[in-house]
């Protein structure tokens, strides 16, 4: 525990990349099984026990050294897992401390009436760091800016092994992943894939636009609408069922209509959609279905999930990725020609005949649930990763909207001094018919660093009140918002709400009173 | 010891310009520059330039005139630990503080009642500067830079130990170590030595004068030179030192992809390591840390406790529950950030 705790305090404070990397290889080479397997599992997000509660903590605390000192200890340090582990003591006489793999097998067995004596006696034998760690895991956010895949990326350092060969045959095998670490390090065969709905690593497009395409034959691309879904991959094989995300993430507890619906085994590429009789429904609708535990059978009726088909990846026991685009897409058509599947259909080719033609469709195709188009080879092998050359994403021009600054929020981590999240507003009739602004949208990026210094300035010489980290400011900086989609919403005021909203350009030039109105907004509703 | 009637507060007192006692006419560790002055140690906010007279240590008169160009209009008079000197009617001498090189407690006796001005101190164990003894006294004075509980300084070779695995994790990089010129720099090396540390250590220019005068006081610091002698030096796993001011300047770019360390007692709170950009930080400080405040007030059992700079609350609080009578005593000039 105490490695892993070194660990994870190393890499909460090294921002680069490749030193991050540099930290999980030296600690996964060093540590034996099982704890670097479970250290594996923690950075992935692969750990699942039962979270501490916050009252648990702060009663430990109080416990300790008294409400009032603990009060201004919290004050002052800001985060309560971490206060606990700097007022706690470590114990002399309370032995050798726990590893990370004591740890983690006795909390999946202990029960909620076990765990604070147990946390007790390990608060005792850890140091400050080792605390820490210990609290971080139990309250689930270890927040050490590490993602499963750079993670993987670090496993599949140690064994000179491409990451996608590890995404590859990830989802066969369980923390600690003895198996894993004996093919990366001892020379065993590589673990199984595809033993049973294992990921196949997904191949990614590169953004192009309307001047590049102009380098490109039209007649090497095939054409197809880039739905505005997530991307995922539907896995089934030996009985084992899945729905992924693009990164590999399990996401089948979600959407048990899908796992539900498959009767088939294959490993199919597609986006995942909420789907009203033939109508794709906005984003938002999908939104409500993501990160949720447990699904009701409401939510189940009223937002019914359904898989877009863009290509095919394995079928009746065979690895089509090494086949073309044209020959993997003959094959899907076929497959989906075979049974009609109400949950499944195919994603059509657009046809074209040159660039202009093609633009001519993009221009005017201004459906929800379409966010562009993708192109791709007609003669590409399926890739893992994202590769330069075979595909691409000519994703619909932003909206944009001329929007009033209103408020501006302090940042996080590197951003924590600068106000870097802003609050904007677009006119509208108030009442007795004087106009006011309503907040449409945030937004905390699409600014060069030399402008948000420039906006930080102009938030703190312009602040009219104060609201914690959260300032007011003179309404008069009109920022330009591109964003690229709009839809009704009930939790805004504006009755409005923008997708993926970036600040595009900053409008010196523009007096606040002639920035958009809520009604120019709402005409841009599908 | 003790004569109920007088009032301490009576014959010493914070004024804009410092502590002042009375019978004595003089300021200990004054704001600004005084007709007599008494110094508890060499760090910028209690030693300053331009008094007319000043009473300290010998290595702390010899820190000052490094530091403030010989200081000849001063009229320097030094005063060994355990030695006591009269001024007006208080008599006034020297314990050491266990800060830094020649730092030490002014302790003050008038009409029989006896004030110990700690000044900063530490209760570990330093190798460039005896420890901290504990004077009995009626009124002790102590600093409060890092009193709250949160505040556990862990093991010195600990912390010097992370920053020896980050140079064998990345050895193709330059260790840049953040450290205030006068003690920690010293600390730092001689830590780094009996980590086993026998390379050359790299010094900024910043903290070449001190590190001499340390030598001087015969703190054998091993091999130390300065940045700008190297010749074809790539700096690859390499330990620097600079002052923390000099990792985020332009000096900073003549090193192999720098990893910056940060030595402070402020590194055991994640936030303020963050705000400082510490890539490393390592939990190094001269100041005393929770458990050193409080077992120091038990030490000394004095029965009244004035507390400055930092978080006097806490330890107003702490005093008070067990028996003391504690108050805050603001002074001028006291700065929260070095440690």
């Amino acid at each position: 525990m105490q490695a892993f705790a070194r660990l994870l305090d190393a890499l909460s404070f090294q921002p680069a990349r490749n030193a991050k990397l540099r930290l999980i290889e030296t600690y996964l080479k060093e540590t034996p099984d099982p704890d670097r397997g479970w250290a594996l599992a923690a950075l992935t997000g692969g750990l699942d026990f039962p979270a501490a509660k916050p009252a648990l903590l702060r009663g430990f605390g109080q416990e300790r050294i008294g409400e009032e000192l603990f009060a201004m200890s919290y004050d002052y340090v800001g985060d309560l897992a971490e206060t606990l582990a700097l007022v706690w003591e470590t114990d002399p006489a309370a032995g050798p401390p726990p590893t990370l793999g004591e740890v983690v097998e006795t909390l999946q067995r202990a029960t909620r009436t076990q765990t604070p004596a147990i946390l007790k006696r390990w608060l005792d034998a850890l140091d400050s760091t080792g605390r820490w760690a210990l609290l971080k895991l139990l309250t689930g956010a270890l927040r050490v800016g590490v993602s499963a895949r750079l993670a993987k990326q670090a496993a599949a350092n140690i064994g000179s092994q491409p990451v996608d060969a590890v995404e590859e045959v990830w989802h066969g095998l369980e923390a600690p992943y003895r198996p894993l670490f004996d093919w990366l390090l001892n020379d065993a065969p590589q673990p199984r894939s595809n033993a049973g709905g294992a990921f196949m690593p997904a191949m990614l497009a590169n953004p192009i636009d309307r001047a590049e395409l102009d380098t490109l034959d039209p007649a090497h691309f095939r054409a197809e609408w880039k739905w505005d879904g997530i991307r995922v991959q539907v896995a089934a094989s030996g009985g084992v069922k899945r729905l992924y995300s693009r990164a590999g993430e399990d996401v089948s507890n979600a959407f048990p209509d899908i796992i539900e619906a498959i009767d088939f085994e294959g490993v199919f590429d597609g986006e995942l959609l909420v789907r009203r009789e033939t109508a794709v429904a906005p984003f938002n609708d999908l939104q409500q279905r993501l990160n949720r535990k447990t699904v009701t059978p409401k939510m189940l009726r009223e937002h019914p999930a359904h898989v877009r088909l863009y290509d095919v990846l394995w079928l009746a026991g065979e690895d089509l990725r090494g086949l073309s685009f044209d020959e993997r897409r003959a094959r899907l058509e076929a497959w989906i020609a075979e049974k009609e599947r109400p949950r499944f259909d195919l994603s059509p080719l657009v046809s074209f005949t040159d660039w202009t033609h093609l633009a001519q469709q993009r221009e005017e195709m201004r459906a929800d649930g379409i966010e562009g188009l993708m192109l791709k080879r007609g003669d590409s092998t399926y890739l893992a990763g994202r590769p330069k050359g075979p595909w691409f994403k000519w994703k619909r021009d932003p909206m944009l909207a001329d929007c009033v600054l209103m408020y501006a929020q302090r940042g996080h981590g590197k951003r924590s001094s600068f106000y870097s999240d802003y609050t904007f507003g677009c006119w509208r009739d108030g009442a007795e018919g004087k106009r006011e602004l309503a907040p449409v949208g945030k937004a905390y990026f699409g600014f060069t660093d030399e402008e948000l210094r420039w906006l930080d300035k102009w938030v703190r010489d312009h602040t009219t009140n104060r609201f914690g980290p959260v300032r007011e400011v003179e309404q008069k900086l009109v920022l330009e918002v591109a964003f690229d989609g709009i839809a009704r919403s009930t939790r805004h005021k504006s009755g409005v709400a923008m997708r993926f909203p970036r600040i595009s350009r900053i409008r010196t030039d523009k007096p606040a009173a002639e920035a958009d109105t809520v009604d120019n907004l709402l005409r841009l509703l599908p | 010891m003790t004569t109920d009637t007088l009032n301490p507060r009576s014959w010493l007192y914070p004024t804009p310009r410092g502590l002042y006692c009375e019978p004595g006419d003089f300021y200990v560790d004054p704001a600004v520059a005084v007709g007599r002055a008494v110094i508890t140690h060499g760090h910028g906010d209690h030693a300053r330039p331009g008094h007319r007279a000043a009473l300290a240590t010998p290595e702390t008169l010899a820190i000052m005139r490094t530091r403030f160009q010989d200081m000849p209009d001063t009229v320097q008079q030094p005063l060994k630990y355990g030695e006591s000197v009269r001024i007006g009617d208080v008599d006034v001498g020297f314990a050491p503080a266990g800060h830094i090189l020649g730092s030490a407690q002014a302790v003050l006796a008038f009409k029989g009642q006896r004030i110990v001005v700690s000044g900063d101190y530490k209760r570990r164990p330093d190798a460039t500067c005896p420890p901290f003894e504990p004077v009995p006294c009626d009124v002790f004075i102590t600093e409060a830079t890092f009193a709250l509980p949160v505040f556990h300084h862990p093991s010195d070779a600990g912390e010097i130990g992370k920053l020896l695995r980050s140079v064998a994790t990345f050895p193709e990089r330059t260790h840049l170590v953040g450290v205030y010129a006068l003690g920690k720099c010293q600390r730092v090396i001689k830590l780094l030595r009996a980590a086993g540390w026998d390379k050359r250590i790299w010094l900024h220019g910043g903290l070449l004068s001190l590190c001499k005068l340390y030598q001087d006081h015969g703190v054998d610091l091993g091999d130390v030179a300065p940045v700008s002698d190297a010749i074809l030096e790539t700096f690859k796993g390499a330990i620097v030192l600079c002052p923390p001011s000099a990792i985020a300047d332009r000096w900073s770019r003549r090193f192999a992809d720098p990893i910056a360390a940060v030595c402070s007692g402020w590194m055991g709170v994640r936030a303020r390591a963050r705000q400082r950009g510490a890539e490393l930080p390592l939990i190094i400080s001269d100041h005393a840390d929770w458990p050193e405040l409080t077992q120091t007030l038990k030490d000394v059992g004095a029965p009244r406790v004035w507390v400055t700079h930092g978080r006097e609350e806490a330890l107003v609080h702490y005093a008070r529950g067990i028996g003391i009578d504690a108050e805050a005593l603001h002074l001028a000039g006291r700065e929260d950030e070095e440690s």
